[in-house]
């Protein structure tokens, strides 16, 4: 139904998409899959009248296309679910989807009408929702569902779903993946765009991956594994999980005694939480994202106070102190905002790599900088840790995630601490460095380490964790060894079901 | 003291209140529009400047109040068409390009009266309606009744607001376009359509606003409005960008002036201290905004320029 034909997109200074050919059959789901910036939203969002291509030609049904708004491709039945949500927030579910269409009754809105066929839409195809809700209100997984809402409104024969997954809990994805399955079905051609492997195989009937605005490789999803699209996805042999060498696990060396923390709005994140981690091993926590996990980590690493509990590291009871009193204990700490909270942007790489230890020896000298000593010094990490950077004086802001991310890393990990917590290590991260950070963290148990990470991405919690805690609501749900629990298991946990057989602690 | 509290100066000061109140309702009302399409138009004291003397020069020049209000439309809606152009299209700082139309209108309106008019003649002002029966009710005759067309339309244009932001595709364009543009155009919403749109009318009720306020006064002078075009725009967050709430506060805006006017004109408030008092409606009105407006949010993407991401 649709040929999209050597289209070529430049932004300045980038080839988003060069000769990009694509194509989509009635009834198939047909995978985009890529890296952060590979040029994929840049491909969709021309199909949808975003942007206009530089040269190439759109085929809709065998014709040449001019698509140059949204209002054209709308015309042509083809429909977009962007990345971030496209929703009005203060207006009510049925306002958003009637919004842009003309009315039944002139200039006056119908939204009854417009209630009744969202009912209607709801019950064909599992996307129950409320027509007269105000959109803030939703949940995210409700919001998704008026999105698709949107299209299926307009009689969208051709969807693009850009990363559509990126904010659901496992429960949520399974559910849309079935309204998906019966909207192909019906006949209706689907572009979907994820860089969650496991998803793309679940899906797909056929995938194409882009690499730095080009065709990598275009293949039936039969024979596809997660190595074969990771290797055309980074244009090299990947690791998706990091060699583990076994590492008996020592003493607990971070114990979190009945934590309880208050979150941004007042109510408890955390609510008398326990937990404990041990010299040697990576403890994961799992959970969707709200469920307290960050203000754990926040907590931990001195950014936020908790109301009650105690937190040792060894046997310091840091809760409460201050961030610098609590790395003087021993913690490092990768927060989830790497922008925010990890780095000062106009700073410096070198700059940056020394924010922690700037008031010790033998970088301060009589109380002045040794800039040789510094130098040396952020040289040696940056080549240890793979940055890639222009210059030691290039600033933070201008790198890239992935290599932010490694920086970040790089200045955490070098001091060996007694404590490592890091939250959403490769969020938004190119599988080439998140490959290289897992290992480095993987490595790190060996030093006696006991690391805690924070992570909403199953298969990174499968390839680093020793063992998988499950966040729920501010308590651990439960501990389960990932050798011998199923993704289902712990997607349930994770939506707060109690698992009936929790495997004791391994 | 005593002589503020008769029956007779309390009402004759609320009807006046009432009539004071409407140049300011015009204005605001229009530029309720803009801002809830995500517009500020600073320049609405300018367009009402313009506006007024427009009106005034076409009563003055034919003796009709209509003739005088239609000028005051038509200078309105291109002045509009300017600040359209300028924040929509051109994309600039909104909370600089309004003060440009402001002097504009300042200077222009001054500049034209001192060539076309030099001394300030009055003119013809709008007739007062008169109902039968309504009309001869004691108090609520007085406070209701006997007011001109204008007066009526001014209050008459709350209720089609509400109706048209409300009710209609155009009001719910509107909204999504001021809450979020991005969203509105990824669903083939003209953003800079709408937003041309309720400009242009915002411009147009601010050159009534001043029409109606020359023609009220039957006079021109410079700086006619005395800022009355600033007040409307904080009237616009008082009101909670809601129609109803634009009202209230103009009345309330109108009767604080007028109660001042009183009391100075039975010398209650001595003259040295006229200044102050002339502040006094707009310290008041400020004063309620700011404990009032809290509660509600702005337009998300208020003065905020659209471009598709290209
Ligand atoms: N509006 C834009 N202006 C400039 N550069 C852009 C713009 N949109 C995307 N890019 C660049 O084009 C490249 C591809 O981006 P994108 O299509 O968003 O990637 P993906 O969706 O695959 O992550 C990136 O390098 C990005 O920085
Ligand atoms: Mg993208």
């Amino acid at each position: 139904m649709l040929e999209m034909r050597a289209i070529t997109k430049r932004f300045p200074g980038v080839l988003a998409n060069d000769r990009v050919d694509f194509d989509l059959r009635a009834g198939e789901v047909h995978t985009l899959l890529g890296e952060n910036g590979a040029g994929k939203s840049t491909l969709m969002k021309i199909l949808y009248g975003l942007y206009q291509p530089d040269e190439g030609e759109i085929l809709l049904n065998g014709s040449p296309v001019e698509i140059h708004s949204p209002t054209d491709a709308i015309d042509l039945n083809v429909g977009m679910i962007h990345q971030h949500f496209m929703m009005v927030e203060s207006l009510t579910v049925a306002e958003n989807v009637a919004l842009g269409l003309p009315s039944n009754r002139g200039f006056r809105t119908d939204l009854d009408a417009v209630s009744e066929r969202i009912t209607e839409l709801g019950t064909r195809y599992g996307l129950k929702i409320d027509p007269s809700a105000t959109v803030w209100q939703l949940s995210v997984g409700q919001k998704q569902r008026v999105e698709i809402i949107k299209a299926l409104f307009r009689d969208a024969n051709l969807l693009i779903l850009d990363e559509p997954t990126a904010v659901l809990t496992p429960q949520e994805v399974d559910q849309l993946f079935k309204t998906l399955r019966q909207m192909t079905e019906d006949g209706r051609g689907l572009i979907f765009i994820s860089h969650k492997l496991h998803e793309v195989l679940a899906l797909s009937d056929r995938i194409t991956v882009l690499r730095q605005g080009r065709i990598t490789g275009q293949v039936p999803v039969e024979g596809a594994t997660r190595e074969s699209l990771a290797r055309m996805m980074v244009g090299r042999e990947v690791k998706l999980a990091p060699d583990k060498p076994a590492v008996e696990p020592g003493r607990p060396r971070l114990r979190i005694e009945s934590l309880t923390v208050l979150g941004d709005r007042g109510d408890e994140a955390v609510r008398s939480l326990n937990l404990e981690v041990r010299a040697g091993e990576i403890l994961s926590i799992a959970g969707v994202s709200g469920n307290g996990q960050r203000e754990m980590a926040e907590t931990i690493g001195g950014l936020r106070q908790p109301t009650s509990g105690a937190i040792f590291i060894d046997d310091t009871d840091v809760a409460g102190k201050t961030p610098a009193e609590i790395r003087a204990a021993g913690l490092s700490y990768v927060p989830e905002g790497r922008m925010k909270n990890g780095c000062i942007g106009a700073f410096t790489v070198s700059e940056n790599l020394l924010l922690v230890d700037h008031q010790k020896a033998p970088y301060v000298k009589w109380g002045l900088f040794d800039f040789g000593v510094i130098k040396e010094h952020s040289a040696q990490l940056v080549k240890q840790y793979a940055v890639k950077t222009p210059t030691l004086d290039t600033t933070a802001r201008s790198l890239s995630g992935g290599n932010i991310q490694k920086l970040i890393l790089a200045r955490e990990i070098s001091g060996t601490p007694k404590v490592l917590v890091a939250s959403q290590p490769t969020r938004g991260v190119d599988i080439g460095a998140a490959e290289y950070i897992h290992k480095r963290l993987v490595e790190q148990r060996t030093e006696d380490t006991a690391i805690l990470v924070i992570s909403e991405d199953l298969d990174e919690v499968f390839a680093l964790a020793d063992r998988i805690a499950v966040i729920y609501e501010g308590q651990i749900m439960g501990m389960v060894d990932p050798a011998t629990t199923s993704r289902e298991e712990i997607g349930l946990m994770m939506a707060g079901v109690h698992p009936e057989t929790t495997s004791d602690r391994p | 003291m005593s002589d503020f509290f008769t029956t007779a100066i309390l009402v004759a000061t609320a009807a006046s209140g009432v009539r004071l109140a409407v140049p300011l309702l015009f204005a605001s009302l229009g530029e309720t529009f803009g801002q809830r399409s995500g517009v500020l138009n600073l320049g609405v004291d300018g367009i009402m400047l313009l506006g007024a003397f427009g009106g005034y020069y076409a009563v003055l020049q034919t003796g009709s109040v209509w003739l005088g209000l239609l000028i005051g439309i038509v200078v309105g809606m291109l002045l509009g068409l300017v600040s359209a152009l300028i924040s929509v299209t051109l994309r600039a700082e909104q909370g600089i390009s309004g003060i440009g139309i402001y002097l504009f209108g300042l200077g222009m309106s001054d500049l034209l009266f001192q060539k076309l008019v030099g001394t300030p003649l009055p003119i013809t002002k709008f007739p007062k309606l008169n109902f039968p029966v309504l009309s001869d009710i004691p108090v609520i005759g007085e406070l209701l009744f006997q007011h001109s067309v204008v007066v009526y339309l001014a209050f008459l244009a709350v209720p089609v607001s509400m109706y048209i932001i409300n009710k209609t595709t155009f009001g719910m364009n509107i909204r999504a376009v001021g809450e979020n543009p991005e969203a509105a155009d990824s669903l083939g919403v003209s953003v800079n359509r709408i937003r041309y749109a309720t400009v242009i009318i915002g411009g147009t009720l601010a050159g009534v606003a001043g029409a109606a306020l020359a023609i009220d006064l039957g006079i021109f002078q410079q700086n006619l409005t005395n800022a009355q075009g600033f007040i409307a725009i904080a009237l616009v967050y008082f009101g909670a960008w809601r129609p109803v709430g634009v009202m209230l506060g103009s009345l309330l805006y109108g009767f604080v002036n007028a109660i001042v006017l009183q009391l100075k004109t039975l010398a209650i408030i001595p003259p040295d201290l006229s200044d102050f008092a002339a502040m006094a409606p707009a310290i008041i009105t400020i004063l309620a905004l700011v404990v009032v407006a809290r509660r509600f949010k702005a337009p998300a993407a208020l003065t905020k320029p659209y471009s598709r991401g290209e």
